[in-house]
C-alpha cells in the first residue's frame, strides 16, 4: 500500500507534505529545539540574574560541580529512581489485574470501567487537594480511624520522612492505575478468543493461559506503557511539588524538582541548565537501555 | 455470544410447560460460564473489583463530604448541603475568573493541536518525503524532554514575544507539547483508513481537501475525540506553564488556583474541597463522554501507528 502510495503522490504538488508538517516542525523548531539548544548553551555559561558580574562562559564548571561537589543532586537522582521504579512496577501490576478483571463479561461492566478509570483525567494539583483532605492529621482518614480505635490522633503522614514516601506513592497510584489499565485492556482485546478456546481444549488452566497466551501478547504493550510511565514519572512534578514541595527535608525532591528550585527560585539558571543536560542524558540513556534490554518488538517466546 | 441464549430458548422453549420456565435463563447462564474469556466465579470478579472501587471512589467522596457539609461538621454524610464553601470559592477567591481563562486555554489549545496534529499527521499517513524519518524521529525523542526543565528558556522566549501574563503562553506551551503524540496518534488512525476510498473521491473530481473533509474526516471521528480530549483535558489540567508564565490573578487558572490555596498559611478546607469539584467538573464530564472511545481509541491509534 505505501508504494501506492508514494505513486499517487506524483500526481500532486511535491511541497504539500512540507506544507503540512511545517505548522508543527516550526511549533516544535521554535518552542522545544530552541529551548533545547539554548539548555545547552548556558549549561556551559555562569548565567544568574542576581549575580551578573560573575556572568559569563564557564566551560565544564557547572558539569564538574555536578559529579563532584553537589550532594543533593545525587540525593535527588537516588530519590528520582527509587520513585520511578516504585510507581511504574506498583501502578504496572495493578493496571494489569484490573485490565484483566474489567475485560470479564459481568453485570455492571460498563459503569465499572467507567468508575475505575476516571482518576485517569484527574490532574497532579487536584490529587494534591483530593489527598490533603484525606491526609489532614485533624479531619482526614487518620481522625476517624483513631475515633475507630485503630492508629493514634494527630498523625500528619505528609511531614513523618518515615511515611511521607508512601503517602506520596499511594496518591500517584491512585490516578496512575487508570493510564495502563486503559492501554492494556485495549491490547487485551486483540487477543483472538480461539487462542484460549484451542488452549482450553488442550487442558490449559488458567494460569497456564495467562502465562503462554495473554502476557506474551501484551508484552509489547507493557514495554512501551512503562517505558512512557516511567519518563513521564520521572519528568512530571505537579504532584510532588504540591504535596511534599520535595520535602520534607528534601526526602521526596525528584531530579526535575530540584532543577525548577535551582533555576527558578534560586536563580541559578546556569547550573540549572547543566542539570537539565545531565537529567536529559540519564533519561535518554535509561529509556534506550530499557529498549534494549526488553527486546522491544522482536519476537517473544 | 448472541446466539446462545437464543438457541437454548429455541431448544427448550416449545417442549416445556409452564412451571419449568426458569430453565432457559439457567440454561443460558452456563453456556455464558463456558465461553472464553468467563469460566471465573462471580465472586472472584466482584470481590477484588470492589476493593478497588473503594481505593478509587473513597478520595472522591472525601473531597465532595468536604466541599458540601458546614464547615466545622465532623459528619460522614454530607447534609445538611451547604453551597457556602462554592459561593466563596467561586467569588472571593476568583475561581469564576480562573475557570474561564482554564476554559480558553482548555478550547483553545485543543482546536490548535488537532488541526495542526491533523495536518501533520495526514503528511505522515499519506507521503514519502525526505524528512520524514527525521520528522518521526524529532516527534518520538521529543517524548523525552519534559515541561518542566525547559520552564526557563520558554520563559526568556515568551518574554522576548512579549508574551508574558497572557493566556497566549499557555496555550503555545500546552498545544507545543501535546503535539507530538497527537500526530504520531492521528497518523495511525488516517492509515486505517483505505487510499482507495479517497483515490475514488478524487475520480469523482473531488480535490484533495475536498475528499479528505467528504471522506476521511468522518471516519476519523473517534481518533479525533480521543486526541482532542487528551489535548483538553491536559492542558485543563496542567500547572507549571500557567504558574510561571501568568503573573496577575486576573489571568490566572485552576490549577494554579488551587495550589494557592493547598499554599494558604491556614488551609481552609472546606474552600479547598469546592475549588476541587470545579477542577474535575469539566474533566469528569469530558471523561464520561469518551470513556468508552478510550480504548478503541487506543487500540486502533497508538498500537498500529
Amino acid at each position: 500500500m505505501a508504494d501506492a502510495v508514494a505513486k499517487r503522490t506524483g500526481a500532486t504538488p511535491r511541497r504539500l507534505p512540507y506544507l503540512l508538517i511545517a505548522p508543527a516542525g516550526l511549533l516544535m523548531l521554535g518552542f522545544i529545539a530552541y529551548p533545547m539548544l539554548s539548555v545547552l548553551y548556558y549549561s556551559l555559561q555562569n548565567y544568574n540574574v542576581t549575580k551578573p558580574w560573575r556572568n559569563g562562559y564557564a566551560g565544564f564548571e557547572n558539569f564538574t560541580r555536578i559529579f563532584t561537589d553537589d550532594p543533593q543532586f545525587w540525593d535527588a537522582l537516588a530519590f528520582s529512581g527509587k520513585w520511578v521504579v516504585t510507581e511504574v512496577l506498583l501502578q504496572l501490576l495493578l493496571g494489569v489485574a484490573l485490565a484483566l478483571l474489567v475485560n470479564q463479561t459481568f453485570i455492571g461492566r460498563g459503569i465499572a470501567r467507567a468508575l475505575v478509570f476516571s482518576p485517569w483525567a484527574v490532574s497532579g494539583v487536584l490529587t494534591t487537594t483530593i489527598w490533603m483532605l484525606l491526609y489532614n492529621p485533624s479531619t482526614g482518614i487518620s481522625r476517624y480511624l483513631a475515633d475507630a480505635g485503630i492508629g493514634m490522633y494527630g498523625t500528619s503522614v505528609l511531614s513523618d520522612t518515615g511515611t511521607v514516601f508512601w503517602a506520596a506513592v499511594l496518591a500517584e497510584l491512585w490516578r496512575g492505575v487508570p493510564f495502563f489499565a486503559i492501554l492494556i485492556l485495549a491490547d487485551l482485546q486483540s487477543i483472538p478468543g480461539d487462542l484460549y478456546e484451542a488452549a482450553s481444549v488442550d487442558g490449559a488452566g488458567r494460569a497456564r493461559q495467562f502465562f503462554h497466551i495473554t502476557l506474551p501478547h501484551l508484552k509489547d504493550a507493557i514495554v512501551l506503557s512503562t517505558l512512557l510511565r516511567g519518563v513521564w514519572e520521572f519528568n512530571n512534578v505537579d504532584l510532588l511539588y504540591t504535596l511534599t514541595g520535595g520535602g520534607p527535608a528534601g526526602q521526596t525532591t525528584t531530579l526535575p524538582l530540584y532543577v525548577a528550585n535551582t533555576g527558578i527560585n534560586g536563580h541559578d539558571f546556569g547550573y540549572a541548565s547543566a542539570l537539565t543536560t545531565v537529567a536529559f542524558v540519564i533519561l535518554l540513556f535509561c529509556s534506550i537501555l530499557y529498549l534494549r534490554l526488553s527486546k522491544f518488538g522482536g519476537d517473544t517466546k | 455470544m448472541r446466539a446462545a441464549p437464543a438457541l437454548a430458548e429455541q431448544d427448550s422453549g416449545p417442549a416445556l410447560s409452564a412451571p419449568a420456565a426458569p430453565v432457559p435463563p439457567a440454561a443460558s447462564g452456563k453456556r455464558r460460564g463456558r465461553s472464553v474469556d468467563d469460566g471465573v466465579p462471580r465472586w472472584q470478579i466482584y470481590a477484588p473489583l470492589g476493593l478497588y472501587l473503594l481505593f478509587t471512589l473513597i478520595p472522591f467522596y472525601w473531597m465532595l463530604l468536604f466541599a458540601l457539609r458546614p464547615a466545622g461538621s465532623t459528619s460522614l454524610v454530607p447534609w445538611p448541603v451547604t453551597g457556602e464553601h462554592f459561593a466563596k470559592v467561586w467569588n472571593e477567591r476568583a475561581f469564576g475568573t480562573f475557570f474561564q481563562n482554564s476554559m480558553i486555554v482548555g478550547v483553545a489549545s485543543l482546536v490548535m493541536t488537532t488541526v495542526v496534529a491533523l495536518a501533520g499527521g495526514y503528511a505522515l499517513a499519506r507521503f514519502d518525503f525526505r524528512v520524514k524519518k527525521g520528522f518521526m524521529l524529532a516527534l518520538l525523542a521529543s517524548q523525552f524532554i519534559p515541561g518542566a526543565l525547559m520552564l526557563v528558556p520558554l520563559f526568556e522566549i515568551f518574554k522576548n514575544l512579549q508574551m508574558i501574563n497572557s493566556l497566549g503562553s499557555v496555550i503555545i506551551a500546552e498545544t507545543v507539547f501535546q503535539l507530538p503524540l497527537s500526530i504520531i496518534l492521528i497518523s495511525g488512525f488516517i492509515k486505517n483508513v483505505p487510499v482507495s476510498l479517497e483515490e475514488q473521491a478524487w475520480v469523482d473530481g473531488c480535490g484533495r481537501l475536498r475528499a479528505f473533509c467528504a471522506v476521511v474526516l468522518p471516519l476519523l471521528r473517534p481518533g479525533l475525540i480521543a486526541v482532542g480530549s487528551f489535548a483538553f483535558v491536559h492542558s485543563w489540567n496542567h500547572f507549571l506553564f500557567a504558574l510561571m508564565f501568568l503573573s496577575s490573578q486576573d489571568k490566572q487558572t485552576i490549577p494554579v488556583g488551587l495550589n494557592t490555596l493547598i499554599g494558604a498559611d491556614s488551609v481552609d478546607l472546606g474552600a479547598l474541597a469546592a475549588g476541587g469539584v470545579i477542577a474535575a467538573v469539566p474533566v469528569v464530564i469530558v471523561f464520561a463522554f469518551i470513556q468508552k472511545w478510550l480504548i478503541t481509541g487506543f487500540s486502533a491509534g497508538a498500537v498500529k501507528g
